[in-house]
């Protein structure tokens, strides 16, 4: 276990508290803007102080309420990445990168690490630029450049995509993959971004309102979310509330149906379907559906049903590939929500 | 023309901005970092001087500096030394009146520092020293020297609390401004008029180095396209 922490602060109304490990391998901290990600990765780097709790590292100690103990940022070597990169705008690239080597005592050794990440991360064209000359492509790669010649224990990134355009992001999230399998230490990434996440990392805590709400493999979380939170961060967006029948059987409220689900329905308060998952025709859960609206995008259609003969309903979306769409179009469609797929939801 | 009074103005407001520079940045630093309420009352009572009559000023020096009293007799006894109606008493008014200006200045250049920039600085282990000197303090360049600019030219021009404390004996403690008004007073309109040009030629040149101050800020040329 390469990070323990069990921590919990307050501030003002906000209470935060969370507990996790991990071990040599990226995990995400996921959740919605405010619900205390990056609160979390300023209590790990040691800039804010937890009311109590523990914080460890390769089982050194770096937080304990309880023992007193409460290092320094500088004594924790954790390698923090902030979203804007927080290059020194004074420094040229090279001092920025000399300035993370400085922890290393012996001038020559210190010259050798500093050349060394120049070469590893092809910066050796861009040392005399300062960083407002810098793409943010470039920021970012000089930014973790420095953080690696600092030679920390973890990583922590905060949103580190987040400041770069749409199209860049996938090709550094690349180099970024590259860098994080080459560091092989625990780093904890934090986002919103729940492709990125799922690209990146290995483990997901998914955070809610300052706690821990789902805590798991990356692949566990995204197949089988287990709190309506977690179904939201993973991307679902037809959720409804349910009414449990039997072990198998929910009444989904929001949309005026019952439908059959896999087992353990009893203890569900929350239905959802992923768009991609719904099908068309007859089958154990078959709807009939009015279309309400067809929304466009760049490659699919999303279609919006609402379920026949079901006063107040919310509308279901369909997600489909425009050609597929272009065949069937009309006015309504027979739904069918395969029981295996539907997610079965605590609140 | 006795140059005694242009020499003495620049050597008070010189020492004065000298001290002045540290003391308004640290003070600035730290309350920056205050608790609130802390930050709140230091301020107001830091910036007073700012909004105090000078002569209010030089009445609270003269009664602690004044040498019946608590300060300025306890130098006079165990040094011997008066505070007051020296060149060198001139300095304890201008200090205190100019502090406000770069405590404000400073602190509000500090306001607008991306603490990010600190922070990604700790955790690469760099001292917090080394993050004042090398990081916060050339990032607030321009805030921080416009401040001090602001405080040498409000010290050139001091009177009120000078006058009060070190007085006007010519070739002493006279200052520009205190020659300016004893030379209107006795009648010397020729005099007080070449001395009152020597003032705004100075003025005129301070404040024309806060404008370019203020205009140049970080050369950010072109960006770089990702290809």
């Amino acid at each position: 276990m390469s990070i323990y922490v069990d921590v919990e602060k307050r501030l003002g109304p906000f209470r935060l508290k969370v507990r996790f490990s991990a071990g040599n391998e990226v995990l995400a901290l996921l959740g919605a803007s405010g619900c205390g990600k990056s609160m979390t990765l300023k209590c790990i780097a040691g800039i804010e102080k937890p009311d109590k709790g523990i914080i460890s590292v390769d089982g050194r100690v770096l937080f304990d309420s309880v023992r007193k103990i409460n290092l320094s940022p500088q004594e924790r070597h954790t390698g923090l990445l902030f979203q804007n990169y927080a290059l020194f705008p004074n420094m040229t690239v090279l001092q920025n990168i000399r300035a993370g080597a400085r922890r290393e005592q012996d001038p020559a050794q210190r010259e050798k690490l500093t050349s060394e990440i120049i070469e590893s991360f092809g910066l050796s064209g861009l040392l005399e630029l300062y960083p407002a000359q810098l793409s943010g492509g470039q920021q970012q790669r000089v930014a973790l450049a420095r953080i690696l010649v600092s030679s920390p224990d973890i990583l922590l990134m905060d949103e580190p995509f987040s400041a770069l355009d749409s199209h860049l992001r996938f090709r550094l999230e690349g180099e970024v993959r590259q860098v994080l399998r080459d560091f092989g230490k625990t780093v904890i990434l934090v986002s919103h971004d729940r492709d990125e996440v799922f690209r990146l990392s290995e483990k997901i805590v998914m955070l809610k309102d300052g706690t821990v709400d789902t805590f798991g493999s990356k692949d566990e979380v995204f197949a089988n979310p287990e709190t309506r939170n977690a179904a939201l961060l993973t991307g679902c967006k037809n959720i409804s509330r349910a009414v449990p029948i039997d072990d198998t059987h929910v009444r989904a409220v929001d949309w005026g149906v019952d439908l059959k689900t896999g087992s353990g329905a009893a203890k569900a308060r929350y239905v959802g379907i992923q768009t991609h998952d719904i099908r068309a025709g007859e089958g154990d859960n078959s709807i009939f559906c009015r279309v309400t609206e067809v929304i466009e995008n760049p490659f699919s259609y999303t279609v919006m049903l609402t379920p026949v003969g079901a006063a107040n309903s919310i509308p279901i979306g369909w997600k489909m590939d425009k050609a597929a769409w272009a065949k069937m179009r009309s006015e309504c469609v027979r739904l069918n929500l395969p029981p295996e797929s539907i997610l079965l939801l605590k609140s | 023309m006795n140059l005694f009074p242009l020499w003495n103005s620049l050597r008070i407001a010189g020492i004065s901005t000298f001290i002045i520079f540290f003391l308004g940045i640290f003070a600035a630093y730290y309350i920056s970092k205050a608790h609130r309420v802390v930050k709140g009352i230091l301020d107001v009572v830091l910036t007073l001087p700012l909004v105090l009559p000078p002569t209010v000023v030089g009445y609270l020096l003269l009664r602690v500096l004044g040498p019946n009293r608590l300060i300025g007799s306890w130098f006079l006894q165990v040094f011997g030394l008066k505070l007051t109606m020296t060149w060198w008493s001139a300095i304890f008014a201008t200090v205190v009146v100019i502090f406000p200006l770069m405590y404000r200045t400073s602190r509000g250049a500090f306001e607008s520092f991306d603490e990010t920039l600190a922070y990604s600085a700790q955790s690469i282990g760099l001292s917090d020293t080394y993050i004042f000197w090398r990081i916060r303090m050339p990032c607030c360049k321009q805030g921080i020297l416009a401040g001090t600019v602001l405080a040498f030219a409000r010290a050139l021009g001091e009177y009120g609390a000078t006058s009060m404390i070190a007085g006007y004996t010519p070739g002493r403690t006279a200052t520009i401004s205190t020659t300016v008004y004893q030379l209107w007073r006795t009648n010397d309109d020729e005099l007080a008029f070449k001395w009152v040009l020597v003032n705004m030629a100075i003025s005129f040149v301070v404040l024309l180095a806060v404008n370019m101050l203020e205009k140049r800020s970080y050369k950010t040329p072109v960006q770089k396209e990702d290809s």
